[in-house]
């Protein structure tokens, strides 16, 4: 039902960018809620004592690289390249999966090293804070995996440009979060 | 179910009467029509509305006299907690969005919402929202925190057992449905404006709906941050309230307000809206400064997000903080009585027809004005001191958000019953139910301001004699039940109009607005053919714009033009229904109630939200019409 719009923007775009919008206030809060708080544990581990620069560095990289993924994965529905989307759909959410269990040791990590998240104000506000992103990759990762097995199957092809391309936006936008995150949590520390 | 085209041709006829209503239960269950879900969505807000008003009525039998007994504290708590909670999150936010569901497509000349699956969606999991948060009755656990819930009152030590988590969750999972609401809206008006709909020439309903839509997805996410860690500190035990881990509760005011005070907005924005499209068919002027309104609504929406620390006057943040947002807040009443003369202004010198609408419409500009006089009164700082906590805050609130949005939703309910329906209401019974409610909301409020000002605490349950404050209370006892003696004639008037309502016909009001150009009940399409627009208010010049498709022809003997065909010169493609929108509230209905303690109810919950998911994904919009 859906013909050409006022804006000439498809809905389903128009909505991403809408969600994303809604999402912004809701890290923005998240992270505000982080820094306020920082630096004002009453008792210990100190996130100092903890954060492991290098290893988030190289999840990090890896999460970065997903959207290098998601962006040729992109191009080749965009060209009908049926191997280059089936190849590139595969890797991006792989590499979500990767960072996922990457912050998964590190969770673990923290908890044997006497971090439980009812420990201090930093368990407190970190877990929440990162685990609500690590949600939100879970989440795409779901969607590019379904979006790959569509693919597998013959059923995605240029003519689920859009839908590819509203999946990128938000997998995108996770990553940009992660960046602001990665340097408020572990470069600031 | 039948193909698009059939239902084209089924409900395409003069005889489409039946568009809206017919069918079974199963039919409206599945219904993604927007006319349908808004009819959902009243009803469901109505009842809300009325459970709410006993609890209200409830705690003033408690005050009519002096150290009564009729209430226990703790029960009392509950009551104005409940009766809070339920009119702000499930009967005035379901009710304007009833009003967006039924009245925002026909007016920007569109044939549904942009999403009508995630718009069923909403409604779903707004019902089962409001319906957990009833499973506190039963179980004898409602929350007993205020609709704000402070921490660290509502803490695990200060609240334990169930009712706060009652409060979290219940917000937290219709939260999800406003939120998916506020992107569907948005992206509706947005993007479906039929050709030549700009915005500057969109009705005010509209853009204040747009404008709501837009603080909706900006406040609801700190709130929902905040339930969140309210969840947490008391479920897992983190700390984000907790002082002694060395937080600062005053994180929650902050995040409740900044919340809070947009939601106020969110809530009198629409009522605003209906009265600027009331007041000019009524006086059969167009809107006096139309762009002077619109800007003025998009201002209190912007100033709305700088003001909520006036909330929380008397925490202590210091002069400088305190008197930035007093003067913030002052400057709303600017915007606001920029509205207030227009509307006077659109009025003066036109044809007044005072009907039940324009009673309501008329009532508002007075009411909301007095509440608007008396909120600039507490902006500033070292009055709110002497006022803040007393009634006299109660008394405020109520004539804005009852002398406000409610007198604004009842005015828009007599305005669009007609179009809803097709069938007229009886002007007398209406006016009855104007003035018993007028005479009933002054009664009740107004005395409010005085016990206020004489010290009357909010939130306490009982006072003592010989205060000045025994006359007030009882007169306010009084006002409250005479508003179910008010509520007598509504629904009398609604027996008639089922029973012998006249025909309303498309336009029983001479209106100037797009939905009055379409057939009332409006058919499942809405518009046979989309209509264009030229210019604002484009029925009131019906003949000057030949070629534009819609203009149309007069009925004979009628002043009042009929603009659309009978029938669509094309089989119209319509959305299919589709029960995945429910299957998926379900899911988030499962989670939520799991959340209270039952780890595999939450998972099984997930399992069944997922399938909801993938079945809404895989499934075609349109299945027969192609």
């Amino acid at each position: 039902m859906e013909g050409p719009t006022s804006t000439g923007i498809p809905h389903r775009k128009l909505a991403m960018w809408t969600f994303i919008g809604s999402e912004c206030m809701l890290f923005g809060t998240l992270i505000a809620t982080y820094m306020i708080y920082r630096g004002r544990n009453l008792v210990g581990p100190y996130p100092d004592e903890l954060l492991n620069i290098p290893f988030i560095t190289v999840t990090t990289f890896v999460l970065l690289m997903s959207s290098l993924m998601m962006v040729l994965a992109l191009s080749a529905v965009q060209r009908g390249d049926a191997k280059g989307t089936r190849i590139w759909l595969f890797m991006t959410p792989l590499f979500g999966l990767i960072f996922l269990g990457g912050q998964y040791y590190e969770f673990n990590h923290f908890v044997h090293e006497g971090l439980p998240l009812s420990k201090n104000l930093f368990s407190s506000t970190f877990f929440v804070l990162t685990g609500t992103h690590g949600a939100h990759v879970a989440g795409g990762v779901l969607w590019l995996g379904t979006l790959w097995l569509r693919a597998m199957g013959g059923k995605l092809d240029a003519r689920h440009t859009e839908t590819v391309e509203i999946a990128g936006l938000y997998w995108h936008f996770v990553d940009v979060v992660w960046i602001v995150l990665f340097t408020l949590i572990y470069l600031l520390v | 179910m039948a193909t698009a085209e059939a239902m084209a041709r089924d409900h395409g006829g003069a005889d489409h009467a039946g568009g809206t209503y017919a069918g079974g239960l199963w039919s409206w269950i599945t219904t993604v029509d927007h006319k349908r879900i808004a009819i959902l969505y009243f009803v469901t807000g109505f009842l809300f509305f009325l459970i709410a008003g006993i609890e209200g009525q409830l705690l003033r039998v408690q005050l009519a006299r002096p150290d009564n007994r009729f209430l226990d504290p703790d029960l009392y708590n509950q009551l104005f907690t409940m009766h809070g909670t339920t009119m702000v999150f499930f009967a005035g936010m379901p009710l304007i969005v009833a009003f967006f569901n039924f009245v925002v497509p026909l007016q920007i000349g569109a044939r549904d919402v942009a999403f009508p699956r995630l718009n069923a969606f909403s409604y779903w999991i707004f019902l089962f929202g409001g319906l957990f948060m009833y499973a506190s009755v039963p179980l004898r656990a409602m929350p007993d925190g205020g609709w704000f819930a402070y921490m660290p009152l509502t803490n695990i030590e200060y609240s334990p057992g169930l009712g706060m988590d009652f409060y979290v969750l219940a917000l937290l999972a219709s939260g999800v449905g406003t939120i998916a609401g506020g992107v569907n809206f948005f992206v509706t008006i947005l993007n479906m404006r039929a050709p030549g709909m700009t915005f500057m020439r969109m009705p005010l309903f509209t853009w204040m709906a747009l404008i709501v839509s837009i603080l909706i997805l900006l406040a609801f996410p700190p709130f929902t941050v905040g339930l969140v860690f309210m969840m947490f500190d008391r479920m897992f035990g983190t700390h984000f309230f907790d002082a002694a881990a060395g937080a600062d509760p005053v994180l929650w005011q902050h995040l409740f307000w900044v919340f809070g005070h947009p939601e106020v907005y969110i809530l009198i924005l629409p009522a605003l809206g209906i009265v600027s499209d009331v007041i000019p068919a009524f006086s059969r002027k167009s809107l006096f400064g139309y762009p002077v309104v619109v800007f003025s609504g998009v201002l209190i929406a912007f100033l709305g997000f700088g003001v909520w620390v006036h909330h929380m006057f008397s925490v202590g943040l210091g002069p400088v903080v305190n008197a930035v947002f007093s003067g913030a807040t002052m400057l709303i009443a600017i915007p606001t009585g920029i509205k207030i003369f227009n509307w006077i202004a659109t009025m003066w010198g036109g044809q007044i027809r005072f009907t039940t609408p324009m009673l309501f419409a008329i009532g508002l500009v007075a009411m909301f004005t007095i509440g608007g006089l008396s909120g600039v009164m507490h902006s500033s700082p070292p009055s709110d001191l002497q006022q803040t906590d007393t009634y006299f805050v109660v008394a405020h609130f109520h004539y804005v958000l009852f002398g406000g949005l409610i007198f604004g939703l009842f005015s828009g309910f007599y305005y669009w019953f007609p179009k809803a329906t097709g069938r007229l209401l009886s002007e007398r019974l209406g006016k009855a139910h104007f003035w018993l409610t007028f005479v009933a909301f002054n009664l009740t409020f107004f005395p409010m301001h005085f016990s206020g000002l004489l010290g009357q605490p909010r939130r306490t349950f009982t006072y003592a004699s010989g205060l000045g404050l025994d006359l007030f209370n009882l007169l306010s006892t009084i006002g409250a039940f005479l508003f179910t003696v008010a509520f007598v004639p509504l629904l009398l008037n609604l027996w008639r109009a089922w029973r012998r309502g006249e025909a309303a016909g498309p336009n029983p009001w001479d209106a100037p607005t797009l939905e009055w150009t379409t057939a009332s009940p409006p058919p499942h399409y809405n518009f046979a053919v989309v209509p264009k627009v030229d210019r604002r208010d484009p029925l009131w010049h019906p003949y000057v714009a030949p070629g534009l498709g819609w203009a149309g022809e007069l009925e004979p003997g009628g002043a009042s033009p009929r603009l659309q065909p009978d029938h669509p010169p094309a089989p119209v493609h319509m959305p299919d229904p589709s029960y995945w929108p429910l299957v998926m509230a379900f899911g988030m209905g499962l989670m939520t109630v799991g959340a209270l303690g039952s780890l595999a109810l939450v998972l099984c919950g997930l399992a069944v939200t997922l399938v909801g998911l993938f079945g809404w994904a895989f499934e075609p919009p349109e299945r027969g019409g192609h």
